[in-house]
Parts: structure tokens; sequence; C-alpha cells
């Protein structure tokens, strides 16, 4: 699926922003589709993908797991054994060479969980870039390892303490530096959200997850597979993964949303699911707002998943049914998290627990010959302060 | 011909460059919104810009985003202003335009709102993150009804986009006088008469700067290469420490004439 010229997924998508940012997206989207094309780009990509990142991740059958839930057999796609333990760094690397690319010397981003902040400090200490990170500080709070991380990495972590101090603020104060320092700065943006090119760009160098999976499941069951489930915030992961198999209709695409305490309380972060569209951070979307118009805050207990909008791809998807998106509450995501680690010894970062905790639920409804992919985009030595926290333990 | 078209040719035969403040809708409540509009006009504003607040104000700086806090603890909606307009305009002719964020109108639907804003007198309409080339629903509705859409421009766009902003905007093209967001700035951006320069030789529609304008030095140096000043933020500084006091309008007022004089 490829956007219009304009950056359209069917009526989704566009370039929402102020005119200064404007000869900037034109200047990225020309790098961008520059560097799609340049063998020596695409090999250098390569070469960090795999030497640094440690790519090809593994695609890991949850043999316990699949005996536990009694039914479809279950699959991990292992991007939490990325080097910084999340698929952010597949994106990262990417725009980090492109930023070099285009002669720009610092490059800012925004982050919530501090997966995306991390993997953009690792790629700029790696590529010589000066490195600014805007969080929350409700987030820098409940992600305090990621934020020490970022600091040790070289990076300047800027707290935003506007609105409801997680990343939709973090995203409106990086546009606020970005509209600043336009001229030296690029913004390594970390999902697929955004004015054009980059859910589209950003689709791209996360599509890596899609290309191998496809090979490694045929390879294992010489066979696609029948589900792919992946955890929805702005939609990197999913996208991602679910990219390569588009043409495969009879591949079910799946996305979670974060349901928080629950669609009913208001208290969740689902705009696909409890949504209407409008424009927020440049692009045409389903996302949370008030009948004025104005931006809802928005919970999850996971911080990647706390946002109020989606990527432009997944609301075409869901227009033209192409995926189906279902919600999974804090409680769910926390009993999955406890119950991966204890079946498998893997701690999941909470927003991939979510998908986990869907599949919990479809599994045991179907057939032993059915196979689900589940995107483990991250892992949770991050979350376990929250988690600790949730159960009432002190650490 | 509207009213900002008439303001303009108006003031250039006086040579005065047109004064336009901007100030945030119920900041701190509509009432006063009212009276602001009111005494800046007659202290001298020729055209006054009205913001509507949004929670994610991207472009702004923290003063405005601390006005539209202000604003939406009440929540200040974009019928409310509407509805403000109205009964303005029992009162005053003097042009207005509202300033706002994308969303808001596309909420609201945007024939229907630009049915009600030129039902109640509004006379232009600029978003700040709706670039020309995303306009074409709000353009196709507001040139039957003759509401002004007006345009940024801004120091990093060439001369082809320059020319593009030029052509579709209507009152006057909003030159944003530096890189950056809205707010209060000692000292004017070093290339501004520079671009201004190069933007005057590209269009004969009017020109009105604003970001980082701010006070009277500002405004004499500015008026030989463009047709008017928007000061928003200082304007905004000045509510913002008068909250409190019963001589806010008053305060306003004093400053914006201050301003005015630097226009002739």
């Amino acid at each position: 699926m490829l956007p219009n010229k304009k950056g359209y997924f069917g009526e989704f998508g566009g370039r929402f922003v102020p005119e200064t940012l404007m000869s900037a997206l034109e200047e990225l989207e020309k790098a961008y589709s520059s560097a799609k094309k340049d063998k020596g780009f695409q090999k250098e990509l390569k070469y960090y993908l795999s030497q640094y990142a440690g790519r090809p991740t593994p695609l890991y059958f949850a043999q316990k797991l699949t005996k536990k839930l009694g039914g479809a057999r279950i699959y991990l796609k292992r991007e939490d054994l990325c080097h910084t333990g999340a698929h952010k760094i597949n994106n990262t690397l990417g725009q980090g060479l492109l930023t070099k690319r285009m002669g720009k010397k610092r490059v800012i981003a925004e982050t919530g969980a501090g997966q995306h902040g991390v993997a953009t400090a690792v790629a700029a200490a790696l590529l010589g870039l000066e490195c600014e990170i805007y969080m929350g500080t409700k987030d820098i709070r409940r992600q305090s390892l990621n934020v020490f991380r970022m600091k040790l990495l070289g990076s300047k972590v800027i707290p935003v303490k506007s609105g409801s101090r997680t990343l939709k603020d973090a995203i409106n104060e990086a546009l606020r530096d970005w509209v600043t320092n336009i001229r030296t700065t690029h913004y390594l943006l970390g999902s697929t959200v955004g004015p054009h090119p980059y859910p589209v760009m950003v689709r791209d160098f996360q599509s890596i997850i899609g290309k191998e999976t496809r090979e490694q499941i045929l390879k294992q069951e010489d066979r696609l597979p029948d589900y792919l489930v992946a955890c929805v915030g702005g939609g990197s992961n999913s996208l991602g993964l679910f990219h390569s198999f588009y043409r495969n209709k009879r591949v079910k695409f799946i996305g979670v949303e974060a349901a928080g305490r629950g669609i009913k309380t208001g208290k969740h972060s689902s705009p696909l699911l409890a949504g209407s569209i409008g424009i927020l951070h440049g692009s045409e979307s389903y996302l949370l707002q008030d009948k004025d118009g104005q931006i809802r805050e928005t919970h999850s207990i996971a911080p990647g998943l706390d946002y109020p909008g989606v990527g432009p791809e997944h609301s075409f998807y869901k227009r033209s049914g192409r995926a189906k998106y279902v919600p999974v509450t804090d409680k769910e995501a926390l009993k999955a998290f406890l119950l991966l680690a204890q079946t498998e010894g893997i701690t999941p970062a909470l927003e991939s627990a979510h998908a986990l905790a869907y599949v919990v639920k479809l599994a045991p409804k179907l057939s032993k010959n059915k196979v689900i992919i589940i995107n483990l985009s991250g892992r949770g030595d991050k979350d376990v302060h929250i988690v600790a926290e949730a159960l009432g333990v002190q650490l | 011909m509207n009213r900002i078209e008439t303001k303009f040719k108006e003031l250039k035969k006086k040579k005065k460059t047109a004064l336009i403040p901007f100030i945030t809708a119920g900041d701190p409540d509509l009432k006063t919104t009212k009276a602001l509009v009111l005494e800046m006009e007659k202290r001298g504003a020729d055209i006054i810009e009205l913001g509507i607040p949004f929670s994610d104000p991207i472009a702004d700086g923290p003063t405005i985003q601390e006005a539209d806090i202000r604003s939406l603890k009440h929540r200040t909606s974009l019928k409310d202003a509407l509805d403000l307009v109205k009964e303005l305009r029992k009162k005053t002719e003097v042009p207005l335009v509202l300033m706002t964020y994308y969303n808001l109108l596309y909420k609201y639907g945007i024939k229907r709102f630009v049915a009600q804003a030129k039902r109640s007198g509004v006379d232009g309409v600029i978003a700040a993150d709706l670039p020309v080339e995303e306009a074409s629903e709000l353009k196709r509705y507001a040139r039957k009804s003759n509401l002004n859409t007006i345009f940024l421009a801004s120091p990093t766009s060439p001369s082809q986009r320059l020319k593009l902003i030029a052509k579709e905007s209507r009152g006057f093209i909003y030159y944003v006088s530096l890189t950056g967001v809205t707010g209060a700035r000692e000292e004017l951006a070093k290339d501004l008469i520079f671009s201004l320069r190069r933007l005057k030789r590209l269009t004969n529609k009017p020109i009105a700067v604003g970001f980082g304008i701010s006070k009277p030095e500002h405004i004499r140096k500015i008026r030989r290469y463009a047709d008017g000043a928007v000061v928003g933020s200082a304007i905004v500084s000045v509510v913002e420490k008068n909250l409190k006091s019963k001589d806010l309008v008053k305060k306003v007022g004093d400053f914006v004439q201050r301003l005015a004089q630097s226009c002739y």
C-alpha cells in the first residue's frame, strides 16, 4: 500500500503543518525517495541492522504458551531481542542515516515509553549526531530507567510539563523545536504518525519485521500465518509486521488498542475503536477528541500506547476492513505480562503485552492447525516498576 | 470587497501601517474579550485577530499556550467565538479575523463554519497548521462567501511556494517573521527586511508581519516593507499580567495605543 502523492492513504494522512515546516518535509520526502533507490544507502542500513542491531530477530515458536492456551500455534516475533530492546531501532538507524545524507547534524525526538528515545539516542551516538529528546514529565517518572539510559548515551532529555505530560505533548514540543531549528535539525519521529512522508517512511523502515517473519514462517511452517497480532499506539510495530502480508488477504491483521481502564470509563487510548476523524500532529486520522475538536486526555498502563491519535494507514485499514481492531485493558495486559514471564521466561514490554493478551482470548477458540504470530515489539525491563506498583509490591 | 480589503485600501491612502493585535477569545473570559476588542479599536487597532484556543497549539510559544489554557478552563469553543463576533457586530465594523488550528474548523464542519462565520460578521480566517495544499475545501466555501482565507508565508518558503501562498491568500498574506513559534522577541530576525522585499516583488497583495513583533520600534523598522504588523504574545502578556487588575482593559488599550503611534 502506497499513499498518493499528497501522502493520503485513502482519505487519511496529508500534511497539516505550519508553513515553516513545509519545505523541510519536501526535502525529507526527496531525500527519502532517493535513499530508497540508492543501493549504497540500503547496503549501509542493512549492515547496521544486522551487525549492530542484531537482525534478523528470531521467530520463536512458543510451545509452552501454545500448550497452555490449548488452541492455535503461537509464534513470537522477537523484536525484544533487538539492540535497545525494541523494534524502534529499525527506524532510528534508517532516519539517522538519512539525517547524515541531508547534511543535518542534530536530531530531536519525542518519546513516551522511552524506547524510541533510547533508540534515537543510540543511533545518534553511533552516527555522531547531536540529540535532544522530548518526554512528558509523567512518562519521565514512570520510565525513569530509560531516561537515565538516554542520558548515559549522551543525549539531552527535555521534560515537557504541558498538557497531559505524555507522548502527545512531547510531540507538540518536538514540533515547536523543529519549527525553530528547521535548518539544522531533523525531527526523528518514532511512529507511523505525523505529516507525510513520516507515516510511509517509518512503516517502510519497520517493514523489515514482516519481511523476515514471512521468510521465517514459510521455513518453519511451510505456510503463511492465519493471524498477525500487534499492539497499536501510533502503529509502527504493527504496520512493520503487517505490510509484507498486505496482499495476502487470507492473513488476518489484528491491531490491539489500549483500552486502559475500559473503553466505557473514557480512560483509554483507543482512537480506532472509540474515536472520530480529525487532524492532529500533521495528519488526518482517527483520534480522541471532544465535540469541539479539543484533543482528549488518554490513559494506558503502557506509556507507548498512551496517545490520542493513530497512524493514517491504520485508519485506512479500519475503513477498508483490512485489519480488525480490538481492545485490551490495563488489567488484561498485566495478566498477559505475567503469563508470558512464567510460561516462556520472557518479560514483554507492557505495550506488547496488549497483543499477547488478545491472543490469550483468541488462541483457545482456534483449532490446533491455525497459526498466530504476535509481534513481541519490546522487552519489559523498563516496565518492572509499573508492574510492581500495579501489583502493590515495593521495590 | 470585504472589510479587510477596504481597510487596507483606506490605510494605503493614509500611508499608515495596519496594526493587527491578536488576543485569545475567552482569555480570561468572553466578556473581557468583547471589551478588549472595542477598546483596541478605539485605541488604534485596524484589524483584530481573535484566537480560538486549541488543546495542542503547536505553532504557539508559552504565552499563547497559557492563554489557551486559561480560555479552555471554561471550554471556549469556536461557536462561542462566532457568537461573540455576532455580538460585536452590533457595535463595531472593525475587520475581524479568526485564527486557530484546523481540527477545530474540521470538527465543526467547513461548510457550516464558513456559512456561520459570514453570518456572524467574520472577515477572515487563518489556520496555523493549514498549508495551501490542504486548504481546497476551506477555499471552495470561503470564496463563495467572500470570507478571506489568509495563509502563512515563512522564511523557509521557497519562491515557488511564496507565489502559491500569495495567489491563494485573500485579504492579506501573513508573513511569519522568523523560524519559530509565536512569542515576544527582543530583536527582529536578521533576514526579515530582505525576505519582505523578496515577497513584495512577488505580489501586490497586502503583507502583514507577525510572530515576534512586540514593540513600537519593531513596527517602525518594518513599516516601509510591509502593510501591516500583527502583535500577539506581547498583548497577551499584558492581559496575563493584569488578570487580577480592574484596569486590564485600559492597560491593554494603553499598550495598543503605543503600538498604533508607531504605525504612522
